[in-house]
């Protein structure tokens, strides 16, 4: 069908808010900053002042074709097409501007992303996604997405391409504890995710058969929840630091007012509302003929409880399973502050050396993994309601 | 048979079941009618154990229904509630198969039964053994539950508002269904209701319930023309208990030989039915035909109407 001419004039809400705002950072905002060394302020330059004169107009000419794409095409994947394609040409400009602005055999001069091209970036990410929801693929699918978007992005930073770009640089310096932190900050949030699944599916199963204590218990994980989270940690460096003390085995099993105890030990107490709520809650919501009729036919109570109630359940218990990865991801980066380790003490470092490049090694990936964790387990949930009504 | 002897049951000091026996009859049904709160759900889930009675005792053939461990007399006893009660998570296929995999028979066995009680239940295997329960219609989920209900070739069957939650058309059916079903296998199903007309078109046997005791248990001319006890009177319907009687009596019982011009009525149908054809169509006798198209006599409006009077 060939479009009226009033369809010319009807924009994309969303694709005209992105394409203002992308071409209003681009254009008013430093491309790229170039700093003396890693913690002193930098300078702003455009994108049309530090590349030569074919790289900016190719880079540039892809973003304009962008922005028709994001106004008027209404086709999902044309639209995702586009924004993928500014992403890449916007990509290789930071990287082609890193290298060239970069003296040889300089390892103290840095090139920093700039604002401008990070909100740019940041509008075409947003394109992305949207242009994947009108797409609405199964939750199979969007699994797929995830693992070829961050293949792609591991196999480009691994190409050595960015490597003069300033966060890469500072990744450069760090490796080996980056992947040591990585792994700690992991181990943290699914560790204590783990402990608190294995605590909280009994104590949730506990309130939703003994409806009197169930109040009780909700109300005591529930002003665990309201103490902020680096005021629970203090609470809890005293006892832990005086049970390392007394116990000397405990203190060698790392257990110790501060590090990675207390850290896990509140993340842990911090996951069992979401938990025990949901299990209560998923539990709850089984059908009473259900559970009638599958006693009726002679289940035990643990095959009623198994093949009956938890399967039921386990939507709702998943999506309690999802707030709380995804909200442990981001607290786990708190706990560097008691020596926790994880992503968060790049953040904490570079918070005090003022160096923001070490900040964002820390940060950019915390919030990786939480995008995908979230995205991880909606397709689960997602999956498991399916087969489950 | 089954056999209940002064079954009670004390909730927290209140006396819901009150002394009730009785004895069922194998190859029956045998309805218990009785308004909410009268005891009949509490007493029907007494014989399978989902309340363990607090005095008196159930024998099932003779056994005391207490020898065994609860979940596995419940095996050996169908058992089909209002409102199906089906798994959501599992097929149609997962569902039926319950007690067969519980009671560990072979795959094949279980595939043959399945196919077996589809057909039965007018449900194409092909098409309803993979659907989810939210995937059918009131009447089929119903047919399902009935279907699994029955699906380890229980002796005994238990049945708790089977046709509660249906519309009127789709329960006439389920309860032809039924009676279809108990011939086929022999069931012993005992089945509890608040419907006195569907007490009176199910039961062979009907017993009575208010206030936890079992008033009247008897066949169901017995309860209209000898009631002992006035609420089961009432209960049974006062103004209209002729009308009943006459529903429980088919046109073929009554027919008289002899050929007449009148309307042609089912052998099946019931007296009542018979008496509305003929006073629709102003005749004084009509045509009784057989299933096949047979004459098989004549039934007259004089006949029935004898027929409305208690003995």
């Amino acid at each position: 069908m060939r479009p009226s001419p009033a369809a010319v004039w009807h924009l994309d809400p969303l694709g005209a808010l992105l394409s203002a705002a992308g071409a209003l950072a681009l254009s008013c905002l430093p491309f790229v900053d170039v700093k003396a060394n890693r913690i002193v302020p930098g300078v702003g330059h455009a994108l049309t002042s530090v590349l030569p004169g074919q790289g900016a107009a190719a880079c540039l000419a892809v973003l304009a074709l962008v922005v028709p794409v994001a106004l008027w095409v209404r086709r999902p994947w044309l639209r995702l097409a586009a924004a993928l394609a500014g992403i890449t040409a916007l990509a290789l400009a930071l990287a082609a501007a890193a290298t060239l602005l970069t003296p040889a055999g300089d390892r103290v001069v840095r090139i920093a992303t700039g604002a401008g091209a990070w909100l740019t970036l940041i509008c075409l990410a947003l394109l992305a996604t949207d242009a994947v929801t009108r797409l609405k693929p199964s939750p199979a699918r969007r699994v797929l997405y995830l693992i070829v978007c961050l293949g792609v992005l591991i196999l480009a930073l691994a190409s050595g391409r960015f490597d003069e770009l300033s966060v890469m640089r500072e990744y450069a310096v760090n490796a080996e504890r980056f992947a040591r932190e990585l792994r700690a900050h992991v181990a943290l949030a699914v560790g204590s995710l783990a402990a608190a699944v294995l605590v909280g599916l009994p104590l949730g199963i506990f309130c939703h058969r003994v409806p009197r204590v169930r109040g009780a218990i909700l109300a005591v994980l529930n002003v665990i929840q309201t103490v902020p989270s680096i005021a629970l940690f203090g609470i809890l460096m005293a006892p832990l630091g005086a049970l390392a003390a007394a116990w000397p085995l405990a203190e060698r099993l790392g257990i110790r007012g501060i590090g990675a105890a207390p850290a896990a030990v509140a993340l842990f107490l911090y996951s069992l509302l979401p938990i025990v709520a949901n299990t209560v809650a998923g539990l709850a919501r089984v059908s009473r003929p259900a559970v009638e009729a599958a006693r009726g036919m002679g289940m035990t109570g643990a095959q009623v409880l198994l093949r009956i109630e938890l399967p039921l359940a386990l939507p709702v218990i998943f999506t309690g399973i999802r707030v709380v990865l995804v909200q442990n991801i981001g607290m786990v980066t708190v706990a560097a502050l008691i020596g926790g380790g994880g992503l968060g003490t790049f953040v904490f470092q570079g918070i005090g050396q003022t160096a923001i490049d070490l900040v964002l090694l820390g940060a950019i990936p915390i919030v990786a993994l939480a995008f995908s964790a979230a995205v991880l387990l909606d397709a689960l949930v997602e999956v498991m309601d399916r087969t489950h009504r | 048979m089954i056999s209940i002897e002064n079954l009670a049951k004390d909730y927290n000091g209140t006396r819901v079941v009150d002394g009730v026996s009785m004895q069922i009859e194998g190859n029956s049904i045998t309805v218990i009618v009785g308004t909410s709160g009268s005891g009949k759900s509490t007493l029907l889930r007494m014989i399978n154990r989902l309340v363990e009675p607090s005095a008196g005792r159930v024998l099932i053939e003779g056994r005391d229904t207490r020898e065994e461990p609860a979940h596995l007399l419940r095996r050996r006893i169908g058992y089909a509630i209002q409102g199906h009660g089906l798994f959501p998570h599992r097929t149609v296929e997962e569902n039926i198969a319950t007690v067969p995999r519980l009671l560990g028979w072979s795959a094949s066995r279980i595939s043959e039964r399945v196919a077996e009680l589809l057909t039965v239940f007018q449900l194409e295997p092909k098409t309803y053994a993979r659907a989810f329960p939210h995937e059918l219609s009131g009447g089929q989920a119903q047919r399902v539950g009935v279907a699994r209900a029955l699906a380890a070739e229980p002796a005994v069957l238990l049945m708790d508002e089977p046709f509660g939650a249906l519309d009127p058309i789709i329960r006439a059916k389920a309860q032809e269904d039924l009676l279809d079903i108990q011939r086929r296998y022999g069931t012993t199903i005992l089945l509890v209701t608040h419907d006195m007309d569907e007490a009176f078109h199910l039961g062979d046997r009907v017993g009575v319930m208010s206030g936890g005791r079992l008033l009247q248990y008897d066949t169901p001319e017995r309860l209209l023309t000898h009631p002992a006890d006035p609420l089961v009177a009432r209960m049974t319907g006062l103004t209209d208990r002729a009308m009943r009687l006459l529903s429980l009596t088919t046109a073929a019982a009554l027919a008289a030989p002899g050929s007449c011009a009148g309307p042609r009525i089912a052998a099946s149908a019931s007296l009542r039915e018979a008496l509305s054809e003929l006073l629709w169509s102003g005749s004084e006798a009509g045509l009784v035909i057989e299933a096949d198209g047979s004459p098989r006599g004549i039934v007259t409006v004089a006949a029935i109407l004898a027929h409305g009077r208690p003995a």
